[in-house]
């Protein structure tokens, strides 16, 4: 997995590259980094049209403004100051104003599991232990009907999470970022970071718990057709 | 104090230190502690690995990008700034 595209050269390559006009150049940043730019324009504006208008507006500074950069940031840096400036120029005509320090106020408390799933602390034995615990997955292999049914309740979840959540785990988990670059392109502390991919996967391992949970069992040959939902330690002592 | 090293940490606690523990900045006792607990908890185990699946499948969603006609468009703009800065 990981970064789906990769730009290895240097920052001084790449704008020596474009500043000389080298279009394939060109064509590999649009290729790697309209995506991650897309997401983000996304938390800023109300549609997906608009979300594109300013990532395109956003590259037609860099065709501008190449002669200009200094170098002083990285070049993804600078791409993504030139997304955020131009969204929130954008969010502000849609009367639509989001600060982005709203990515640092995401101080509420957001169990990463329904705290009814847990064992009260003033349990004798299992203080704050599993009182329902999470039960194996029956996931179809690649490429099965199953299996992008689980990718499409997926994609749904992603895109309701939170914006700040959303925009962290897509760069992380879909992209392939490491933490320091979307710490860099969004200005977030690590720490703010990690707690938004956190709340943000758990979020998402949550719905993936009920949308199997509520998955009719899959029959297979290797499992006679056996309730899926079975801890294998249950089920192996228990008669049917 | 207790000898059992299970009840150290809750797994209510787990469930928050996950992250932390994936992205390898968890500090050194607590993640004794984390190691030391899915070895002996089998339900704290099933949530790392569904954690785990949840990261694997969401690796495998489509990237999105721009349309190929404004991809097309840019690059229409990056050459007309080319012969442009070159006329100069």
């Amino acid at each position: 997995m990981g970064s789906r595209t990769l730009i290895r050269d240097s920052d001084a390559e790449l704008v020596e590259r474009l500043r000389n006009g080298d279009e394939a150049t060109f064509a590999t940043l649009i290729d790697a980094y309209s995506g991650p730019l897309l997401r983000l324009a996304a938390t800023f504006v109300q549609s997906q049209a608009v979300a594109e208008e300013v990532v395109q507006e956003t590259w037609l500074a860099v065709v501008t403004g190449i002669g200009r950069f200094e170098g002083r940031s990285s070049v993804k840096t600078w791409l993504f100051k030139i997304l955020t400036n131009k969204a929130k120029t954008r969010a502000l005509t849609e009367r639509r104003t989001i600060p982005f320090s709203d990515f640092d106020s995401n101080t509420g408390d957001e169990p990463a599991v329904d705290p009814s799933r847990f064992l009260p602390a003033s349990h004798p034995q299992w203080p704050g232990h599993w009182a329902t615990a999470p039960q194996p997955w029956s996931m179809g292999p690649e490429g099965t009907a199953l299996d992008r049914e689980t990718l499409a309740v997926l994609r749904n979840a992603l895109e309701d999470l939170p914006r700040a959540q959303r925009v962290v785990v897509a760069l992380r988990d879909v992209h392939g970022w490491p933490a320091a670059d979307v710490c860099a392109a969004l200005d977030l502390t690590e720490a703010n970071q990690r707690v938004l991919l956190h709340r943000g996967r758990s979020r998402l391992r949550a719905v993936l718990e009920r949308y199997f949970a509520d998955a009719p069992t899959v029959p297979s040959p290797a499992s006679g057709g056996g309730k899926v939902n079975d801890l294998p330690s249950t089920a192996s002592g228990e008669g049917k | 104090m207790t000898d059992d090293i299970t009840t150290d940490l809750a797994c209510k606690e787990l469930v928050e230190l996950i992250t932390d523990y994936l992205e390898g900045t968890l500090p050194e006792r607590d993640r004794t502690r984390f190691d030391a607990h899915i070895l002996t908890c089998p339900p704290c185990r099933e949530y790392v690995a569904e954690m785990q699946s949840t990261l694997r499948l969401t690796g495998r969603l489509t990237v999105e990008s721009i349309s190929a006609g404004a991809r097309d468009e840019l690059l229409r703009a990056f050459r007309r700034m080319k012969t442009s800065s070159t006329g100069l």
